[in-house]
């Protein structure tokens, strides 16, 4: 697997460990169940950590602790079960989240843009997946109808300042 | 009608030479036919029994001459030379090669049209009224608030990638004509005691294996919050709808098993925070920008009744009859709506060929403002004609073999493609369908029997929408040999009812007979010249019984 992050190849500083695994030093991600049960330990651990929530899994769950967690890796446990993208637009829009938002599991080239949107900035991608293959993926569309987690102009607000300027251009 | 402006023609471009990336990774090698599935899914491409198959939207049904043009011409040069229009007033092509589809959809796209979630699991083609903007007693053109939706779900980030499909429909009239009670939301735009226009808000309608009535969660949304609340409902659905089991991910079964009041209380949570966060609150400027498109044609100023028309009417018996069935009111004097059946006597529903589109074109053009309508009932509808020029209008259209006067009788049938096309099906509905209409070929008899809507589908996934035809038939297997089953009293209108089984399946050879018994039976039984559906909402199913089994 790579990891993209804001649109870079990078080296995962994250390592996911299991419920029975030990933590590492360094920075961690942690199942909600394992957050769960340890969370007055984890919130208090002095290193990076992160929540995998699964599909089924709210954001709701750690809203209370998201000023602690430093990143919640989403889970796509296939490509169809679009969830996640709920999700991540809770997590950036509704609970103000600034850390981390990562796409795990099943991600595929075509939904780069679809995510990118809803908020995650960081995914997990297959190791075919090149610079060229996400910059071509990652930019298919240069307009977009709805307002999301990315805060892009929609195209009515262009069609207002187009508007706008027009207005501007009879009066003047 | 709408038209695109600079944004909307470049994200259709956008989309075109995404698909012809992938189109060509898919002939190269690069992608298997599964990779492929989930990108041509996102397309309108289906990989049907024989080849594959592409859906082309036709937003809320709307055509320009123009448009109906191009798909003529893509019709003769990228497949047989017709084409089939759906109950989602779409328009689908069985033939056309994989390595063409790029260029077809360019061409598509210099008229504004594309295939965009004309499948997969999004939200889908809206349809709406094919009476928009000339019926009697509508509210508002439910295509203004159409175009709204289609835009705001026009590749929408956070629900691509939802349960299963999701079908909107929208009404601008107390009479529904869209059949919004059997969509996953359905619409009907209203008054409020301040003369303000909202909408009204149906969810969890469909059809399919689990047949359900769409239920009201909402009387009256404003018309600046509709995108907030669309927008909560299907966040609603994307984080709670089934994932589990693809029979049982619509939004009916979630409805269905966390009830109609848990659905509204979590749609008005999810609302009330869209709201006051505010960003899909709809500008009274943009809705004013879009509704400058579906300003009534400049209608002349004409007396209601035409010499003319009166005229031709005793002169011709078949025009007469045609009259009388695919002609309806217009709201303006002087003009009427024309139903251009394409239902003719042993046809195939909804099949159109290049020739009559390009004939429909021209008469749209000279005739009824330049525009046209798809209908979901698998039929074209000229909106605005003059009463005078009736007869002109049906000597064209019978020139082409598109004068058949059978709207809203019994040979006006709805079927899917069945087993000819699907690989779905159990069963053959276009030659069962075709043999119902020869069986009732003649006109005198069919006017005689009066409205009358028979929906065949070839299997249980509904899409000949036989839960809400007068008389349903849906074909079964039973170890190998077709039957079919017979559902009666089922209706999509205002009154929508899911239909009721009449007894046990028929064979091929038998069910032609059973229709005809149906049919005798009701007039048997039928007062003062009432509808098929009324008598059987009066008489119940019973009679109908006793005839069709007592003597086997």
């Amino acid at each position: 697997m790579k990891l993209i992050r804001n649109g870079t190849f990078v080296e995962d500083d994250f390592i996911t460990v299991g419920d029975g695994d030990q933590l590492p030093d360094g920075a961690a991600i942690v199942s909600l169940e394992r957050w769960q049960a340890e969370r007055e330990t984890l919130r208090a651990r002095n290193a990076p950590i992160g929540v995998r929530l699964q599909s089924g899994q709210e954001p709701g769950a750690i809203a209370d602790d998201l000023d602690r967690i430093d990143l919640v890796a989403l889970e796509f446990p296939v490509y169809r079960n679009g969830r996640a993208y709920s999700y991540a637009r809770l997590l950036r829009e509704r609970y103000g989240f600034k850390g981390e938002v990562r796409a795990v599991g099943n991600v595929l080239r075509d939904q780069f843009q679809f995510m990118i949107r809803c908020g995650f900035d960081a995914l997990e991608v297959t190791d075919n997946i090149t610079p060229e293959i996400w910059a071509e993926n990652a930019g298919s569309f240069s307009l977009f109808y709805q307002p999301s987690a990315d805060g892009k102009e929609t195209v009515l607000s262009l069609r207002q300042r187009l508007a706008a300027r027009a207005q501007e251009k009879a009066t003047a | 009608m709408y038209r695109y402006d600079e944004f909307d023609q470049q994200l259709v471009n956008e989309r075109v030479a995404q698909f012809r990336g992938q189109v060509g990774r898919r002939l190269s090698g690069e992608l298997t036919e599964d990779e492929f599935k989930p990108l041509r899914l996102m397309n309108g491409v289906y990989l049907q029994l024989h080849a594959y198959m592409l859906r082309i939207a036709v937003p809320y049904g709307t055509l320009s001459s123009k448009q109906l043009r191009m798909l003529a011409h893509v019709g003769r040069k990228y497949d047989r030379g017709y084409g089939h229009f759906t109950t989602r007033q779409n328009l689908q092509f069985n033939w056309p090669a994989l390595k063409d589809m790029p260029d077809l959809l360019a061409e598509l796209a210099s008229v504004e049209m594309h295939a965009i979630q004309t499948s997969g699991n999004c939200i889908r083609n809206v349809t709406s009224d094919q009476y928009a903007g000339a019926a009697k007693n509508e509210i508002e053109d439910p295509r203004i608030v159409s175009e709204i939706i289609r835009q705001w779900s026009t590749f929408h980030p956070e629900f691509s990638f939802l349960p299963r499909k999701f079908k909107i429909a929208v009404s601008g009239t107390p009479d529904d004509r869209a059949a919004i009670r059997v969509h996953d939301i359905g619409i009907q735009i209203v008054q409020n005691g301040k003369g303000e226009i909202g909408y009204e808000i149906y969810v969890g309608g469909g059809l399919g294996r689990t047949p359900m009535i769409g239920k009201k969660i909402a009387g009256f949304v404003p018309k600046e919050d509709l995108l907030a609340y669309l927008e909560a409902v299907m966040r609603v659905y994307n984080m709670y709808g089934r994932r589990d089991n693809i029979y049982k991910a619509r939004i009916k079964i979630l409805v269905h098993e966390i009830g109609v009041e848990e659905m509204t209380r979590q749609v008005e949570a999810e609302f009330a925070e869209l709201r006051k966060a505010g960003a899909l609150h709809l500008p009274q400027e943009e809705v004013a920008r879009i509704e400058a498109y579906f300003r009534p044609p400049s209608h002349e100023n004409l007396p209601d009744d035409s010499a003319e028309l009166n005229k031709a009417v005793l002169a011709d018996r078949g025009f007469a009859n045609w009259v009388k069935s695919n002609v309806a009111q217009h709201k303006v004097p002087g003009y009427a709506i024309v139903n251009i059946s394409l239902k003719p006597i042993g046809g195939v529903p909804g099949d159109c060929t290049s020739d009559q589109m390009d004939a429909v074109a021209d008469i749209a053009e000279k005739y009824s403002f330049d525009e046209l309508r798809v209908t979901h009932e698998q039929n074209l509808t000229l909106a605005h004609v003059r009463k005078k020029d009736l007869h002109a209008v049906y000597e064209l259209l019978k020139a082409h073999d598109l004068a058949t006067p059978n709207i809203g009788l019994i040979t006006d049938q709805i079927a899917c493609p069945g087993l000819d096309y699907c690989a779905l099906a159990n069963a053959r509905s276009i030659p069962l369908a075709q043999q119902i209409s020869e069986r009732f070929a003649d006109i005198e008899r069919q006017h005689e029997i009066g409205e009358l809507k028979i929906n065949t589908s070839g299997c249980i996934n509904a899409c000949g929408h036989h839960h809400v035809g007068h008389i349903g038939i849906l074909g079964v297997d039973k170890k190998g040999v077709e039957y079919y089953q017979v559902t009666l009293g089922g209706a999509a209108d205002e009154k929508t009812a899911i239909g009721d089984i009449v007894g046990r399946a028929f064979t091929e050879d038998e069910v032609v007979d059973a229709i005809e018994t149906i049919v005798t039976t009701y007039i048997g039984v039928r007062q003062n010249g009432e509808r098929f559906i009324d008598t059987y909402r009066r008489v119940g199913i019973d009679p109908f019984k006793e005839s069709l089994y007592e003597t086997h």
